[in-house]
């Protein structure tokens, strides 16, 4: 039912028409154009906000060096590649793509422009000149499900995912897995809604949620609506997802998972600007500060602060990881061993629930 | 019975938006104008309803400058298809489009802002129980949407001006020649549409999610382009057709909440329903010999006076 979306190119910085150079070595020693796409607004208050603001990072840091470049709302799927291919003609020698669902455009685009370096969010597919990089948002729900295993009355949490792709199945069962550490008993709901943002449409899966007894609602989606449909009904609380949302709902976020993309971005630029950037694939958590905590809500008491702080810095210090078997999955199925922690690769494709979390209808 | 009657809140609250917005449509595609940037309207609406709300905090001052911003922007499609005789069809996109990057523009800075939402027309007390609950817990643009089904059935179906407006749609040349002006009636039916698209998107930020976020209509201005001609121009049909695209779409969101008697019928089905029935309901017109004659004849046509 949507419309066929205009994007509007957004030329950041002066409107200087650059010359298309034919440097093939990723060096550069004139300005570095960097471009990035971006799945929704960046005014979302979430995770395209959180990418922008890593953007304006870069920009800030390396100041007359780099010229940065976006284009938000960019559907995922064969406009996506439009989207590229001019960022790429109009000079771009640096561009992320910022949404899992880009990945294939970006592997098509990528091979038409060899001496363009890409680097692709979330994603699994690597070439000569594309890069992985993402964020360990589980180490995030982690700390969140701690807090919701705590404070839930009723046991159930509900999580609004947007679809069910790894990313997304990993955050609901780090939530389930931590949550079920303090309360045996906690359960999570996932509820899928088709969409990244449709305020609506999550407010109304909230509203769903809550009426059938979840006191908990998280949401991998880009925006608050989620948090202010908790505020709305009084439940317990929630999470910000992206950034810090606590302005929505004050009294409900109860902490949130901030996105730090600038410290990547920043490291990303310098080498190629040093013309040292070869794809990489990272994925960095808390640890590196490219996720962080939210301010906990003063409703959350100071035990269950303590116990979220302890899974915080253990997960910093490495000595707490939540994908530690034994671990079941929702069929009973045992699919980690005692002791055994699951590897990035089982993680990047997971598609099995862990126990406690209701199979999605 | 209580989950019976929360998801009735909810449904009312998803339908009311396109029942508004929609029935301005109505108007509009009777008068022999297609205007296809219902969409665009809606999301112009918002975003003035969000920040009068957010600057005055007075939400009728919101609905009110959210009725009169989507009036706004419907002229410029009156000027260049009623004026100018431009191509309704292009045009109306265009409004679309205009929408949402002017919505996108105007919102820029307003993003991190909640604001409240509209409180209930009937105190707290009236909608205390349940049952009573259904009938009084929602705010004023869902009375005014059950109003406005009534009165528009009664100014299409029983007014003299209702008559003329129905004649211009059907037939211009003949309402032109017997002296009514063609592109007056069309130009006030037109910015009547814009204004309860424009109502229709504020109502977003002020019952729906208390926020601004660019597109936050999601398409439902395209729903209500739709059930326009799923109700075959008809108020009531339209009124049930809303609640009918409300109510599986919002079902579809519970089935997946939930377990037991909800997940007899799987989620998936609920999310097709609505396009399984627009389908049976454009085979049921077609069936019927008369149904062609529903719709406007001289819809999306511009009106060029013969003499």
């Amino acid at each position: 039912m949507t419309l066929s979306r205009r994007t509007m190119i957004k030329i950041g910085g002066a409107a200087v028409a650059l010359p298309l150079l034919g440097s093939t070595a990723f060096g550069q020693a004139e300005k570095l154009k960097i471009g990035f796409i971006y799945v929704g607004s960046i005014n979302d208050n979430g995770y395209n906000y959180a990418h922008n603001q890593g953007r304006i990072f870069v920009q800030d840091q390396l100041g007359d060096a780099v010229e940065t470049v976006y284009v938000e709302n960019v559907p995922e799927g064969p406009d996506c590649e439009r989207v590229l291919r001019e960022l790429a003609q109009q000079g771009c020698k640096l561009i992320f793509a910022t949404s899992f669902g880009f990945g294939d455009s970006v592997i098509k685009v990528a091979a038409q422009f060899p001496d363009v370096a890409f680097e692709h969010a979330t994603g699994y597919m690597p070439a000569a000149n594309v890069g992985l990089y993402n964020a360990r948002f589980y180490e995030g729900r982690a700390v969140c499900g701690t807090i919701a295993g705590h404070m839930s009355k009723t046991g159930k949490a509900g999580y609004i995912g947007s679809f069910p792709i790894p990313e997304v199945v990993m955050g609901i069962n780090a939530l389930a897995l931590s949550g079920r550490r303090v309360n045996p008993n906690f359960t999570v709901k996932p509820v899928y809604i088709s969409t990244w943002n449709d305020p609506a449409k999550e407010a109304d899966a909230a509203r769903a949620m809550i009426d059938q007894g979840i006191d908990i609602v998280a949401q991998h989606t880009d925006g608050p609506a989620a948090l202010q449909v908790a505020a709305e009904r009084g439940i317990i609380g929630g999470f910000g997802q992206g950034a810090d949302m606590s302005a929505f709902a004050p009294d409900t976020q109860l902490t949130a998972i901030i996105d730090n993309w600038g410290p990547h971005y920043l490291a990303s630029a310098k080498a190629v600007i040093d013309g040292t950037w070869v794809p990489g694939n990272t994925w960095e958590g808390l640890k590196e500060e490219v996720v962080e905590m939210g301010p906990y809500n003063a409703k959350v008491p100071a035990d269950v602060v303590a116990d979220a702080e302890k899974v915080r810095t253990g997960q910093i210090d490495g000595s707490f990881h939540i994908f530690t078997g034994p671990i079941k999955d929702n069929t009973g199925v045992e699919r980690v061993a005692a002791g055994v922690v699951m590897t990035d690769g089982e993680l990047l494709s997971m598609d099995w629930y862990v126990e406690g979390v209701e199979q999605p209808a | 019975m209580d989950l019976t009657l929360a998801i009735i809140v909810t449904v009312v609250g998803a339908s009311t938006p396109i029942l508004i917005a929609a029935l301005g449509e109505l108007v509009v595609e009777r008068s022999g104008v297609l205007n296809l940037g219902v969409e665009g309207m809606m999301l112009i609406g918002a975003i003035a309803g969000f920040v009068v709300q957010f600057h005055t905090g007075n939400p009728y001052l919101a609905l009110l400058c959210g009725a009169a911003a989507g009036m706004a922007s419907s002229l410029i499609f009156g000027f260049l298809t009623l004026s100018l005789s431009a191509n309704q069809t292009a045009t109306g996109l265009a409004l679309t489009i205009f929408g949402t990057g002017f919505s996108a523009l105007a919102g820029s800075s307003y993003s991190a802002r909640p604001v409240s939402l509209m409180e209930p027309l009937f105190p707290a007390e009236l909608a205390a129980h349940p049952v009573w609950k259904v009938l009084f817990s929602y705010s004023f643009p869902v009375y005014f949407s059950f109003i406005m089904v009534v009165v528009i059935w009664y100014f299409l179906h029983k007014t003299r001006a209702g008559l003329i407006l129905r004649a211009v749609g059907e037939n211009d040349q003949s309402a032109h020649s017997i002296g009514y002006s063609v592109i007056g009636v069309r130009y006030m039916a037109v910015m009547f549409g814009g204004a309860m698209a424009g109502l229709a998107g504020a109502c977003f930020p002020l019952l729906l999610t208390p926020q601004w976020a660019e597109r936050m209509t999601a398409g439902r201005g395209w729903i209500a382009v739709a059930l326009v001609v799923f109700a075959s121009w008809k108020p009531f049909r339209l009124l049930a057709g809303a609640y009918l695209f409300g109510l599986v779409m919002t079902m579809e969101l519970y089935a997946k909440a939930g377990g037991g008697v909800l997940s007899i019928i799987p989620s998936e089905l609920w999310a097709a329903l609505p396009y399984i029935a627009t389908i049976v309901v454009l085979v049921l017109i077609s069936l019927r010999r008369d149904a062609s004659t529903n719709a406007p004849a001289c819809l999306g046509k511009p009106f060029l006076p013969s003499n």
